[in-house]
């Protein structure tokens, strides 16, 4: 009987995560972190962006992607403490910060993209 | 493995490694920097659930973000998180045709055209983003 | 007038010191002398007491693998031109702990190697009856690059698992797992699926890829390990969503 492993799974989640971020996270930090906030190009108005959020595609995509990268994060952050700065033995500690961090934010995140808007 | 040295088996000499081992070589600098722009992707997260959280609140609750996102601190934070996403983006695309065997009616995909697909696609989801935001 | 380029050789003599230290050695500078060609000539003529390996000094036994100003090299492929004017640092190869002077101990890859089962893996009650096995060329391109592994270990020193985790099997192991694995005469991919898909195997490295760029013979172990990921959490999803499935 094949044994059934969870760490294989948690790296398709931050194989498919980093994947989501590379492709949407810099045009939107471009945008709403540097061209809008310097006024290089004048902001989009509140209703026009919030019926764009509001589409269903929309909210499912934005909600895969902040899901996706934040496991992402979880599991590249928890290899980095244990390599970086040699943290393994408190390995229990950082996988119940790193992933259920990463749980946390993806309940807010479902509120806030879901019901929320 | 005895400690002492035994006159047919020697003491091996066996360093541990140092907690700075990434600092000394370009390529591990670099590892540990590509590493690191995770935590720059979990702000991202962050931001953009700020961002959606303003405009469910309304027009004044978006003012405020537009404010705060161009406040001088949270400027310089998001253009070096911009900065790491960036590489993130280029490691990622750059890498991936490494991680994956595609088969295209029997023959190899090679390298190039798989990372060629990646910033293609990249470039076509960048667009489309930002004409569905600048409306 | 004749050209030279030191030497600088760490020494170990557990015998009389507990840390290693370094001695210099003036050798002469000849265009198609290799850095093993250096160390030879000290052993022939200036100081027979220092203590290295080499065997087939063409890049094809993997014995000389040593740490070359910084870069774990096969010192038999490394001129000492490509160093002028020097000086040249010779370390012993970095993770493994150090008998004496340059000699390392392998001891750690050779039981490691083992536990993936590096061998062609066939049904026993067949085999009697088999034959001969047909591979066409387009199969054997499937897992060739990774059958070039020479057991030069330039990857576990340049991996820094490596040297943070004792327990990881390293590139060159589940590289050489996988060129079973991707050969079509074998049937023990499901056996080493237990010992690959482990903390301990693939799922300990994190792609830092200085393995592929040390490996002198190109097998890009790197690539093999990340392919084999996708494999491996395949195999999962599938014991998860088809758990009826034998495996």
């Amino acid at each position: 009987m094949a044994k059934r492993r969870i760490e294989p799974l948690v790296w398709l989640l931050f194989t498919s995560g980093g994947l989501a971020a590379a492709l949407l996270f810099p045009v939107l930090l471009l945008l709403f972190g540097l061209v809008f906030p310097a006024g290089w190009v004048s902001a989009p108005g509140q209703a026009h962006l919030l019926s764009v959020a509001r589409f269903p595609l929309t909210r499912i995509v934005l909600l895969g992607l902040c899901v996706l990268a934040l496991f992402h994060w979880a599991h590249r952050f928890r290899y980095t403490l244990y390599e970086g700065l040699q943290l393994k033995h408190l390995s229990s500690l950082i996988i119940f910060g790193c992933y259920g961090g990463a749980l946390a934010g993806s309940v807010i995140a479902g509120y806030l993209l879901l019901p929320g808007l | 493995m005895s400690a002492n040295y035994t006159e047919f088996h020697p003491r091996w000499y066996r360093p541990r490694m140092s907690v700075f081992w990434w600092v000394g070589r370009r390529s591990y600098l670099v590892f540990v920097l590509r590493e690191l722009s995770s935590v720059f992707v979990a702000w991202s997260v962050v931001f953009l659930l700020l961002l959606v959280h303003a405009l469910s609140q309304g027009g004044a609750a978006y003012q405020r973000f537009l404010n705060l996102s161009s406040n001088p601190w949270m400027l310089a934070l998001n253009v070096v998180a911009l900065a790491f996403v960036v590489f993130h983006a280029i490691t990622w695309f750059n890498l991936a045709p490494q991680a994956m065997v595609v088969r295209l009616r029997g023959k190899r995909v090679p390298r190039s055209v798989i990372a060629g697909a990646h910033y293609t696609g990249w470039a076509l989801l960048s667009a489309l983003a930002a004409w569905l935001i600048l409306g | 007038m004749a050209d030279h380029i030191i030497l600088q050789v760490t020494r170990y003599r557990p015998e009389r010191e507990s840390e290693p230290t370094t001695q210099e050695y003036e050798i002469p500078l000849h265009e198609e002398w290799a850095v093993l060609d250096g160390l030879n000539h000290v052993k022939d003529q200036l100081d027979g007491t220092l203590s290295y390996r080499w065997s087939c000094r063409m890049g094809i036994c993997g014995s000389c693998g040593m740490t070359v100003n910084g870069e774990p090299r096969l010192t038999c492929a490394t001129f000492l031109t490509d160093y002028r004017p020097g000086p040249i640092r010779i370390e012993p190869l970095r993770n493994f702990p150090v008998i004496r002077d340059l000699v390392v101990e392998i001891g750690d890859f050779m039981r490691k190697l083992p536990e993936v089962k590096p061998w062609l893996i066939r049904d026993e009650d067949a085999a009697a009856l088999e034959g001969e096995l047909l591979q066409t060329p387009a199969e054997m391109d499937d897992y060739k690059r990774y059958s070039m592994c020479i057991n030069c270990m330039l990857c576990y020193s340049a991996c820094p698992i490596v040297g943070l985790e004792e327990g990881f099997l390293g590139p060159a192991v589940i590289a050489l797992a996988q060129r079973y694995n991707l050969d079509s005469r074998d049937k023990g991919a499901d056996e080493r699926l237990d010992v690959l898909s482990t903390a301990e195997g693939v799922w300990g490295c994190t792609f830092v890829g200085e393995c592929t760029t040390a490996c002198p013979k190109g097998v890009d172990p790197a690539g093999a390990i990340q392919q084999y990921k996708l494999t491996a959490a395949t195999e999962s999803l599938k014991s998860f969503l088809l758990p009826w499935r034998s495996p």
